[in-house]
């Protein structure tokens, strides 16, 4: 069949003042009807820049360089811009990452879905209008005429991103640009807008271009897919052979880079050392050689080009030293054994440039000298349920809605509704759910920078819920926590020696010169050169900036960090290298963590025990095996299902979104079970009566009155586990 | 350890776990660059150091008598001794743009930074406490800002003698009600941000917040406002001085001038009016040039890197 859309050595780049980002260097690629193709890459990496350069929309200061576009055998590049216009949101559209940005606030859902049929159909506006509400309802927007009048503020993120769909839908395009389509959504979501976008694609025959950092997004969803680096494409073939039979040891690291399910808890993931390049000045020759363990000199001089891998003219990549599929993972954490196999090439030790941890003493020789906390013995055999360092008991944490002049509380967000959990220590307890079920208030009300309404936080014996001022103070020191946003939980203003050394003197702990040296010891063990000190947050890749928010958080040296989505702002390179780091230290300090995320994968690589909420309530808790294996509440099980599996064949055998809908306000949560409106098993009295937490088995325990398989025969758990 | 040298070959030096980082470029280079950068922001810095050179060192190279008024000399057409002319005085019009330049720009200034401590700590505390006492404190302001501002100076400078401190004070005290609201905002959003949480996750006091937090963050919105209330400054000075409350003779500021030109506008006495409207036209933008550039250089995210 004839190509829809061809890229030919399409070249962009983006003029700054005082630099030019070769954004998009050599891109070819190929789209036939009816075709996913994925692009995927890290951010920075020139995928956005892709889509936006065959848009012809580029940011200011970015234009195209060299090669060609055409849309069916028309050429893009040279298009007068009146013609362009004819052709976006026309033949090519494209669908963004926030729905809330993409979408003018001032106008009504029908309007916009409709301005597009206008502009490039010659048709009245009654008939755009009938148009506008024929798409809605094809993108399963419930009674669409009812809602052509609804503004989008009135919708759900999930629905205004099928608005989004909609709008460019609306013209039937040949081609559909989906730029992270998911990326702002909750997991359950995602694989809604992910399955109706395959099948809208399938039903109008278009070809669709799907942007992502997600391999598990394209995993299920693409036929094809093209691998991204620092500006250039590295490798292209069909989903199957990129995951089973990938040559380029890029695509390699990233796969073997994630954290998986099925994976043991106590390896290391694999990680890729170092940062992407710079795009103002890439480096000469393969522009991933700084970071491959098989680079060698011709990999530093000469940059290689696609090449086709033997017989199969459709699996290209770039690379001269091709490695042949995927890393054993069974192997990753085992320094010799991975040795061994990159020895066999060119012998090297794996992450030879970085983890001082593999040579030399071990950091006791380094340790600080300013005793801020002295770490207590280890409590022998502290098990999942005794000897409790942190106990949350109860939790309940309601926010006031008020309305009026005398703002008289009319409604209270239900936040937390009666949680109770315990961290042993040393241990690392994971809180899942999805955006808006209540986590993040708890990590917040633990480290007290909310009080709860009712309940109460214990740490160590003491209850931090009840401290106030000056001993509360005091107490903060034992109670750390580390941030989504790296960059937004650094004082932009303070450099990085004054962002480390504000926690001791808070607590006023050592001399200037002992929390000088305690600093250096903590940039040690982070991983971050004594250089950084002078430097301002800005000046910090992302990965860094975290590394130094756990820096921070460690000064202290606390018995318990709140991890609030540690690495859901990384990259996924990068990710790997910030969850190892995360568990070495807490071996090395006896830490334990309270890991709050919507990734379930990242939960239970950190996590000891698991607790999976759902509009503030806490429906399953258990070990990580017990979560994904004997799974009991049907929300757990639906969760695990919706989450993308980099792995093609597992991910295309599953039909429809596991979970339905979308989760309710928590200002008027449903009765009795609040998760019987999604619930595929609810019944009568799931609305009647709410489930208590039912064991299954030691340290197990469910709360549904129709679980997938069956309790242990003991008695009910009191409310404190 | 053979691998590791073997390794060295390739990466010249081993780097940290994190990657290496860049070299250091300090906060305030990076704002001076893009100060620099900005064409107009130069020229308007360059000319507040002209207009400051000229009213503070002008009188040392030109002397000019504005002590004595001189009645056989009054109206004098520019020429002749004097490069501008003379006044309705007798004074010297060039010696009497320096000196009423030099009370002019310092009641700007002083008024300026007056209103802006006052506006500063006001927006600050009621940002910070929130609840009733923010409301109490907002709704002052509001009522305040409903008086008309020339009735109250009318009153106050009509009671009291106008000198460069008192109307400095009166001044200041009368705008500060902008810059409260605006540090209010801004405090209002940097107190939710989280690295006020993770300040405050480290047991940090509230004046500690305050200080080392909150007040380094609005300082880039508080510069910028100074530069804006110089020129607004100025402007209402220049009102009070047409009005004929401005400083009192033998001293004199520009709008005093421009109140005695505009006496004389039809007389064909040029001189007496287009140099100080000219001088206070060109000073109030050249302080809202540098105001503008520096909100964009202080910025660290608009930063280009």
């Amino acid at each position: 069949m004839e190509n829809v859309l061809e890229l030919s050595n399409l070249s962009t780049h983006i003029e700054l003042s005082r630099s030019t980002v070769q954004a998009v260097g050599n891109v070819s690629l190929h789209l036939k009807p009816g075709e996913t193709l994925g692009l995927v890459g890290e951010s920075g990496c020139g995928k956005s820049m892709t889509g936006l350069s065959i848009m012809r929309l580029l940011p200011p200061g970015g234009h195209i360089v060299g090669g060609s576009v055409k849309l069916n055998g028309r050429e893009l590049t040279s298009l007068p811009e009146h013609e362009m216009r004819k052709i976006r949101g026309n033949d090519i559209a494209m669908v963004f990452q926030d729905p809330m940005t993409s979408l003018d606030p001032t106008k009504t859902i029908g309007n916009q879905v409709a301005e597009g049929v206008l502009q490039h159909r010659n048709v009245t506006k009654k008939q755009a209008m009938d148009r506008a509400a024929e798409v809605l309802g094809l993108v399963g927007l419930p009674r669409p005429k009812e809602r052509l009048e609804d503004y989008p503020h009135q919708l759900s993120g999930g629905l205004r991103q099928r608005v989004v769909i909609a709008m460019a839908l609306a013209c039937e395009p040949k081609v559909l640009i989906a730029d992270e389509p998911t990326t702002a959504l909750d997991v359950t979501i995602q694989a809604q807008i992910l399955d109706l976008l395959s099948g809208l694609k399938d039903r109008l025959g278009m070809a669709m271009l799907l942007v992502t950092h997600d391999m598990g997004v394209v995993a299920g969803h693409t036929d094809r897919i093209n691998v991204m680096y620092a500006g250039r494409i590295v490798e292209t073939t069909d989903t199957e052979t990129l995951f089973e039979r990938m040559h380029h040891p890029y695509t390699r690291a990233l796969l073997g880079s994630i954290p998986r399910l099925e994976q043991d808890n106590n390896e290391r993931l694999y990680s890729i050392a170092g940062l992407p390049p710079d795009l103002a000045s890439p480096p000469p020759g393969c522009r991933f050689a700084p970071r491959c363990l098989l680079a060698t000199d011709q990999c530093t001089k000469d940059e290689p080009t696609l090449l086709s891998a033997g017989s199969v003219s459709e699996h290209q990549f770039a690379c001269w030293h091709p490695v042949d599929g995927p890393l054993d993972l069974s192997k990753v954490s085992d320094v010799e054994a991975l040795g061994a196999d990159v020895a066999a090439t060119i012998g090297l030790t794996l992450e030879a440039a970085g983890g001082h941890e593999h040579h030399g003493p071990e950091p006791e020789t380094t340790r600080s000298t300013v005793v801020v906390n002295e770490p207590e013995p280890e409590v022998a055999g502290s098990t999942v349920n005794g000897g409790g360092l942190l106990v949350v008991d109860n939790l309940v944490k309601e926010f006031p809605i008020t309305a009026g002049v005398l703002q008289r509380k009319v409604a209270s967000v239900k936040a937390v509704s009666g949680v109770s959990f315990e961290v042993g220590r040393g241990k690392t307890f994971g809180l899942v759910g999805e955006s808006g079920c209540g986590k993040t208030t708890i990590g917040r009300v633990i480290v007290a920078l909310e009080r709860p309404d009712t309940g109460q936080v214990t740490l160590a014996g003491r209850r931090v819920s009840e401290m106030k001022g000056r001993q509360l103070r005091r107490n903060r020191r034992d109670l750390q926590m580390m941030f989504q946003d790296p960059y937004a939980s650094l004082d932009p203003r303070m450099r990085v020696s004054s962002i480390l050394r504000e926690p001791l003197q808070v607590q006023g702990s050592g001399s200037s010169r002992e929390q000088l040296s305690r600093i250096h010891d903590m940039l040690d063990e982070v991983g971050l050169p004594h250089r950084a000190l002078e430097r301002f947050p800005h000046e910090f890749s992302g990965g860094q900036r975290q590394r130094i928010g756990l820096a921070r958080a460690l000064m202290l040296n606390p018995k318990l960090i709140v991890a609030d989505e540690p690495v859901s702002a990384l990259d996924v390179s990068i990710r790997a290298q910030v969850l190892n780091l995360m568990r070495r230290l807490q071996t090395e300090h006896g830490l334990s963590y309270v890991v709050i995320s919507h990734d379930l994968a990242v939960v239970k690589y950190l996590a000891d025990e698991i607790g999976v909420m759902y509009l503030g309530k806490l429906v399953e808790r258990g070990t990580g095996d017990d979560i994904y294996h004997r799974a009991a509440h049907p929300y757990t099980s639906g969760l695990i299902n919706t989450i993308p599996i980099p792995d093609p064949r597992t991910e295309k055998l599953k039909n429809g979104a596991a979970i339905k809908g979308e989760i309710p306000s928590p200002i008027d949560p449903p009765s009795g079970c609040r998760f019987r409106s999604r619930c595929p098993l609810a019944q009568d009295r799931c609305a009647e009566e709410e489930p208590q937490l039912r064991s299954f088995g030691p340290g197990h325990v469910a709360a549904c009155h129709f679980p997938l398989i069956t309790p242990a025969a003991v008695e009910p758990e009191s409310s404190v586990a | 350890m053979a691998t590791l040298d073997s390794y060295t070959t390739i990466a010249p030096q081993r780097t940290p776990e994190g990657g290496e980082v860049g070299a250091v470029q300090s906060g305030w280079r990076l704002a001076v660059r893009e100060f620099v950068s900005n064409k107009l922001a130069t020229a308007g810095l360059v000319i507040v150091v002209l207009l400051v050179l000229f009213c503070f060192l002008g009188p040392i190279f030109y002397h000019s008598d504005q002590l004595n008024s001189n009645l056989l000399l009054t109206d004098q057409s520019p020429g002749g001794g004097y490069p501008l002319g003379t006044d309705g005085n007798g004074f010297d019009v060039l010696g009497r743009l320096m000196k009423g330049g030099q009370t002019s720009l310092e009641i700007g200034l002083l008024s300026a930074v007056i209103a802006t401590v006052i506006g500063t700590l006001w927006g600050a505390i009621a940002g910070l406490a929130g609840g009733i006492v923010d409301a109490i404190m907002m709704r002052i302001v509001d009522v305040l800002l409903a008086i008309p501002f020339l009735f109250i100076v009318l009153l106050v400078a009509a009671r009291y003698s106008a000198t460069t401190a008192t109307l400095s004070i009166l001044l200041g005290v009368l705008s500060w009600l902008l810059p409260a609201r605006l540090v209010r905002g801004e405090v209002l959003t940097l107190r939710v941000r989280d690295f006020v949480s993770a300040a405050r996750v480290m047991g940090a006091s509230r004046s500690r917040l305050i200080l080392r937090h909150l007040v380094p963050n609005a300082l880039g919105v508080v510069i910028v406002n100074i530069t804006f209330q110089v020129a607004d400054a100025i402007l209402a000075l220049a009102a009070l001085g047409f009005l004929g409350f401005g400083v009192q003779y033998p001293g004199t500021d520009w709008g005093d001038q421009l109140y005695d030109g505009a006496g004389n506008l039809n007389n064909g006495y040029w001189w007496l009016i287009y140099p100080v409207g000219i001088l206070l036209v060109v000073t109030v933008m050249a302080c809202n040039l540098i105001g503008d550039a520096l909100r964009d250089a202080l910025d660290v995210r608009l930063r280009r890197r």
